[in-house]
């Protein structure tokens, strides 16, 4: 063959393997989307991401310095990675995300750091400059918004801080718009000065912009909060990709970003919450009228039904249709196992069982799914808050399990009720609510629940492991698993 | 500039890309895709790589580079493999596991 088409070919390698990465990831996130093909979609955007680095290493030819410079931050970032991909439990995956995020964005941040100090960009084409210097500004502020907010939100997940009441104020809005406006003159000001003071005022400002907004939003809320940082770490993937001058970056900076906003947006629906008010409008609950707010550790509750796990598994043993809420509460007791235990002998007895998901069960959407899942408990038991609603009426018996919010019937008929309007699930429907709870403490927003006041409801107090276990015993006792084995 | 129109264009369609691949997805998958979406995310490792390949011996800047190579790596591996334990769970109702095992 002629040396240059030979030559030429060779040039054109690397952009063929940024397509097929492309490809790939696409088709990788499409995959993700449907339940079939989720876990293969997966591996196949980790093989696109593969592809683009084996591809990029070919294209660059890094000097064997860059090579020792490689091994060792792979080595330090890929086995905590592998490490805690592996260690992590199943219920802390929110807190998870979250801190892989803000590497994420952080390491977008480095990458324009780095090249507006010492200028390693792509800029060798003319005008580039400006543009290049633009990104370093748009990468170093999300970026840091980003890894800034991501720790904070994992770090009022994981309970290591509150929401300081300062930041219930409204000076926490003034303190905000001064950041912005410093964050917005370092960005004006770095393409002059690109490795100077401007940059500094960027990184300070941006990055206590992301502690100054995550801070005041509400626990309940930070689900939303972390799916819109993951759709920032995109952004930021996308201006480093401006930076650095890869279209492949780009591209699957972009396609992460839009992704997120979508998810954010279904969130916000689920929690019937604007995206406005979940950034600005402060923790939920907290600036909530003294009546609607439930205080101290009896929650103010005066017509409280408590009773025993025998009373319960003997309602058990005669209903027909059982309902289970499962909620946060559940996963934090580990009791998912012992549930989806509960739920095979009542159906050995004939009982027709399904678990009733609310969309933000858990602490993110589709939290309790994987919760569940874990518990082996079958994917076609999980009915949707749509499909279970109109059925309640005809449900003997629901037990709600560490859930709160979501089975509050105030958000339905209590227009002073911060949850005013949530889409919840309507179990005060059922003929009978039993209440699994450690305590009459408030729920996760900090909202009274009028649920437990209801005549029907009963409340049963424990950890829900132990009461599940309780029941357990009690229907033993009664003979449930048995009756069927012997007809 | 023609460059940066044509970066410029390569982000509006991915964006539009995006938008329409997870136009519609089952609430089950929401915290898996976050997750998976999130490792993509740390496709930033390109950047790593790039400053690193380009760092002509400055050691500020490997250092710079090999840090951000390590945070992306993190992000990226750990968020791949722990959107593969969440899916490996989703039993399907014939009890099998979706993509083998």
């Amino acid at each position: 063959m002629d040396p240059t088409l030979m030559e030429s070919m060779l040039n054109l390698l690397p952009y063929a393997v940024d397509l097929v990465a492309v490809l790939l990831l696409a088709l990788g996130i499409k995959g993700l989307a449907k339940v079939r093909s989720a876990r293969s979609a997966n591996g196949l955007a980790a093989l696109a991401l593969g592809l683009a680095v084996l591809g990029l290493l070919i294209e660059l030819q890094p000097p064997p310095l860059a090579w020792a410079a490689i091994a060792a931050g792979a080595a330090a970032g890929g086995l905590p990675g592998l490490l805690m991909a592996r260690r992590v439990p199943m219920t802390a995956m929110p807190q998870t995300v979250a801190l892989f995020n803000g590497c994420g964005g952080l390491a977008s941040l480095l990458v324009a750091v780095g090249v507006a100090l010492f200028g390693a960009g792509g800029g060798a084409e003319a005008g580039a400059a400006l543009v290049e210097r633009l990104s370093i500004a748009i990468s170093v502020f999300v970026g840091a918004i980003t890894f800034t907010g991501s720790l904070v939100a994992m770090a009022k997940l994981e309970g290591w801080i509150d929401t300081p009441a300062w930041t219930q104020s409204r000076l926490r809005h003034g303190v905000n718009i001064a950041l912005a406006v410093a964050a917005l003159v370092g960005v004006v000001a770095l393409p002059a000065d690109p490795g100077g003071a401007p940059l500094w005022l960027l990184l300070v400002a941006s990055s206590l912009l992301g502690v100054g907004v995550t801070l005041p939003i509400g626990g309940a809320d930070m689900p939303v909060v972390i799916s819109l940082l993951n759709s920032y770490s995109g952004v930021a993937a996308a201006a480093a990709g401006f930076v650095v001058g890869s279209q492949l970056l780009i591209v699957a900076g972009a396609m992460v970003g839009a992704a997120g906003l979508i998810l954010t947006q279904v969130m916000c629906t689920a929690m019937n919450r604007s995206l406005l008010s979940v950034l600005f409008g402060g923790a939920l609950g907290a600036s909530a009228g003294g009546g609607a707010k439930a205080g101290g550790e009896d929650g103010g509750y005066s017509r409280i039904t408590s009773c025993s796990p025998e009373e319960c598994a003997l309602a058990l043993e005669c209903a027909e249709r059982v309902v289970f809420v499962p909620g946060y509460g559940l996963a934090v007791a580990q009791a998912q196992h012992a549930l989806s235990e509960l739920a095979k002998l009542l159906q050995a007895n004939g009982t027709e069982v399904s678990y009733a998901i609310h969309p933000v069960a858990g602490r993110m959407p589709g939290h309790m799914n994987v919760l569940l899942a874990e518990a082996d408990v079958p994917y076609e038991q999980l009915v949707e808050m749509d499909a279970i609603n109109p059925e309640f009426p005809r449900t003997d018996v629901v037990i709600v399990l560490g859930a709160n919010d979501v089975v509050n019937p105030d958000a339905k008929t209590d227009s002073t009720s911060p949850l005013f309007g949530m889409p919840v699930l309507e179990v005060d429907q059922a003929r009978q609510v039993f209440v699994v709870k450690r305590s009459l403490g408030a729920g996760y927003a900090g909202i009274r629940n009028a649920l437990f006041e209801l005549p029907q409801t009963a409340m049963l107090f424990g950890d829900a492991k132990a009461v599940l276990n309780g029941l357990l015993s009690e229907l033993r006792e009664l003979g449930v698993g048995r009756v069927k084995t012997a007809a | 500039m023609s460059g940066f129109s044509q970066a410029l264009w390569v982000l509006l369609l991915g964006s539009l890309l995006g938008l329409e691949l997870i136009g519609k997805v089952p609430p089950t998958l929401h915290t898996p895709l976050m997750s998976g979406a999130n490792a993509i995310s740390g496709i930033t490792v390109l950047a790593s790589l790039t400053l690193l390949a380009r760092a002509d011996g400055n050691p500020a800047l490997l250092l710079l580079g090999a840090l951000s190579l390590g945070f992306a790596l993190f992000n990226v591996v750990g968020g791949f493999l722990v959107t593969d334990r969440m899916l490996a769970m989703f039993r399907r109702p014939g009890g099998r596991t979706p993509g083998g095992r």
